[in-house]
């Protein structure tokens, strides 16, 4: 028998060749959008130059960036308003979209008499509904809350409710030969079999929660010292503050993605052991 | 219906009080497909009995019925003294773990859910993993687990509340055939060191003669029982045992009341399910 050394054991061409590409592509996912990223913004700054667009037109990239410096506070103070909006649904929603979802679990008739009317109020659209919270409610919070809430728990709902109903059935046989209560088959099977299905609702609904809350105080309307970012929009659009106007959007997009990834890590971090959806694809 | 009786039975197991019987049992489902019909079948304290079938002759559904997880249509099940669920044990053909439990926490499960805490199940939790050689595993979760160790945990937690019967539905028949000698032998040797009785339901005639005191051959449709073999080769059976002429004669008579159960089914087109 002959020895082998596995150190000296070398990579065949095809599968260095491979490994090569794996690490490019690695390297691609963060360099390719930051470059294109950066060649648009040369390109936006060269196009207003070349063109000489007038700033309350199209303002040039580093005059937006001077803005959100220069209006700082404004800005800032703006995002703190629709930060609190957007959190505070989104929390509503969770508390809502899985305590509906858990009362519908109890049994398919709750869930057969009710779930018509979270997709009814799911697919009328929020603009249309909003004159009638404008009518029946008084505090701003709570019409902009409400608002946010329609548009961000139905995801929430269903995904829970989905989840709630799609466990083992041989689990849900361990259980009941165990003599498991309705609450500890709750507690121990059906909401931890739910979780991944709940997190990727609470992904889309996070995005779902700021879009409510900047669509609703676009159609609520501006509220003095306590306005959100969408109201600094509108005003600097009516203003022709383009700059301003640009420097709000970026925040709210910044915003945005911001939710988004705090939400995927929080969803990685709560899967990552036993989920496949969180596995490496590496064997 | 034929009942073959191709051995006598040991006297010890004759001897032994009965636990279980059923009698006259039959389960039609909504349906309307006829699952068991007048199933006879006595379970002594201490016996391993296989059901051993081909596909659709209801063992799984015996099985079910013994565990009350279903109710039978007609007849019944009468077991001496008092028993209830926490007195049967159960695993499943696929290990049935919760995925997102780690190893303690999936054994602990039924204690758990009779409100024993988990300072005083550890004990117990951690005697049961390591009858099933699992110890030091404690905090791995399922999916980092083999496809054998899965059914180990499966197995201890089954046994953790000691049930007085344990009820196997095809357990090892996904897994390969050298995992599946090695969970052989453990089960037996579990199985010796504590005298539960089990119900272990299977389609391999080689494992039911290897395992078993009793293999108990039903046929399909209507799933009902056909015969039944004694098995009074002497425990501890080892790996001797499993290449020995003995070993071998038994699997060929278990095999030929097989085959005569199958080809008694009317058309005996032996499709699966």
């Amino acid at each position: 028998m002959t020895v082998v050394d596995d150190t000296a054991l070398k990579l065949d061409p095809e599968e260095a060749r491979r490994a090569r590409q794996e690490r490019l592509e690695r390297m691609g996912k963060w360099v390719l959008p930051l470059a294109i990223m950066v060649l648009a913004i040369v390109l936006w700054d060269r196009i207003c130059v070349w063109n000489e667009i007038p700033q309350y037109i199209l303002p040039r990239p580093g005059v937006v960036l001077q803005t959100l410096h220069n209006d700082a506070g404004l800005l800032f103070s703006s995002l703190l308003v629709t930060l609190r909006i957007t959190f505070l649904s989104l929390l509503l929603a969770v508390i809502g979209g899985v305590g509906l979802a858990v009362l519908f679990a109890q049994s398919k008739w709750v869930e057969m008499s009710f779930f018509p009317f979270a997709i009814v109020l799911q697919v009328t659209p929020i603009v249309a509904i909003f004159p009638l919270i404008n009518i029946y409610v008084d505090n701003q919070t709570v019409k902009l809350l409400l608002c946010a809430w329609i548009v961000a728990f139905f995801p929430i709902l269903s995904n829970t409710t989905l989840g709630l109903n799609s466990v083992d059935r041989n689990l849900r046989d361990l259980f009941k030969l165990n003599g498991a209560t309705r609450w500890q088959q709750l507690r121990y099977l059906r909401l931890p079999a739910a979780m991944p299905y709940f997190l990727g609702g609470l992904k889309i609904a996070g995005g779902l929660s700021l879009i409510g809350a900047v669509v609703a105080e676009f159609v609520a309307g501006a509220q003095g010292q306590s306005s959100g970012l969408a109201s600094r929009i509108i005003e600097a659009g009516y203003r022709l503050n383009a700059p301003r106007l640009f420097a709000a959007l970026i925040l709210i997009s910044l915003t945005g993605i911001l939710i988004f990834l705090v939400l995927s890590l929080v969803s990685y971090l709560i899967l990552r052991r036993w989920h496949e959806s969180a596995l490496k694809q590496e064997h | 219906m034929i009942q073959e009786k191709v051995a006598e039975t040991p006297a010890a197991s004759d001897e032994a009080p009965m636990l279980l019987s059923l009698r006259n049992v039959g389960k039609v489902f909504s349906n309307g497909v006829t699952a068991l019909s007048k199933v006879d079948l006595a379970i002594r304290e201490g016996d391993f009995l296989s059901l051993l079938g081909p596909s659709g002759c209801g063992k799984s559904t015996a099985l079910r019925l013994i565990a009350g997880l279903s109710t039978p249509t007609s007849g019944q099940l009468d077991w001496r003294g008092s028993i209830d669920r926490s007195n049967i044990g159960f695993v499943f053909q696929e290990p049935t773990l919760l995925p997102w439990a780690n190893v303690f926490d999936n054994v602990w499960l039924p204690l758990r859910l009779k409100g024993v805490s988990r300072a005083k199940a550890a004990p117990t939790v951690m005697e049961m993993l390591s009858r099933v050689h699992l110890t030091g595993f404690e905090n791995a979760v399922p999916r980092e687990l083999s496809g054998g160790m899965k059914m180990r945990v499966s197995i201890a937690r089954a046994m953790v509340t000691k049930p007085r019967i344990l009820l196997m539905d095809e357990p090892f028949a996904a897994l390969d055939e050298i995992t599946r000698f090695k969970l052989n032998n453990d089960l037996l040797e579990l199985w010796q060191d504590e005298r539960f009785t089990v119900v272990f339901v299977t389609h391999s005639v080689f494992e039911s003669v290897f395992l078993s005191s009793r293999v108990v051959v039903m046929a399909a449709r209507p799933g009902r029982v056909f015969g039944e073999l004694a098995i009074s080769a002497p425990y501890p059976r080892d790996e001797v045992f499993r290449t020995s002429p003995g070993y071998a004669a038994l699997c060929r008579q278990a095999s030929d009341v097989l085959v005569d159960a199958i080809n008694s089914t009317a058309g005996s087109h032996h499709d699966g399910r």
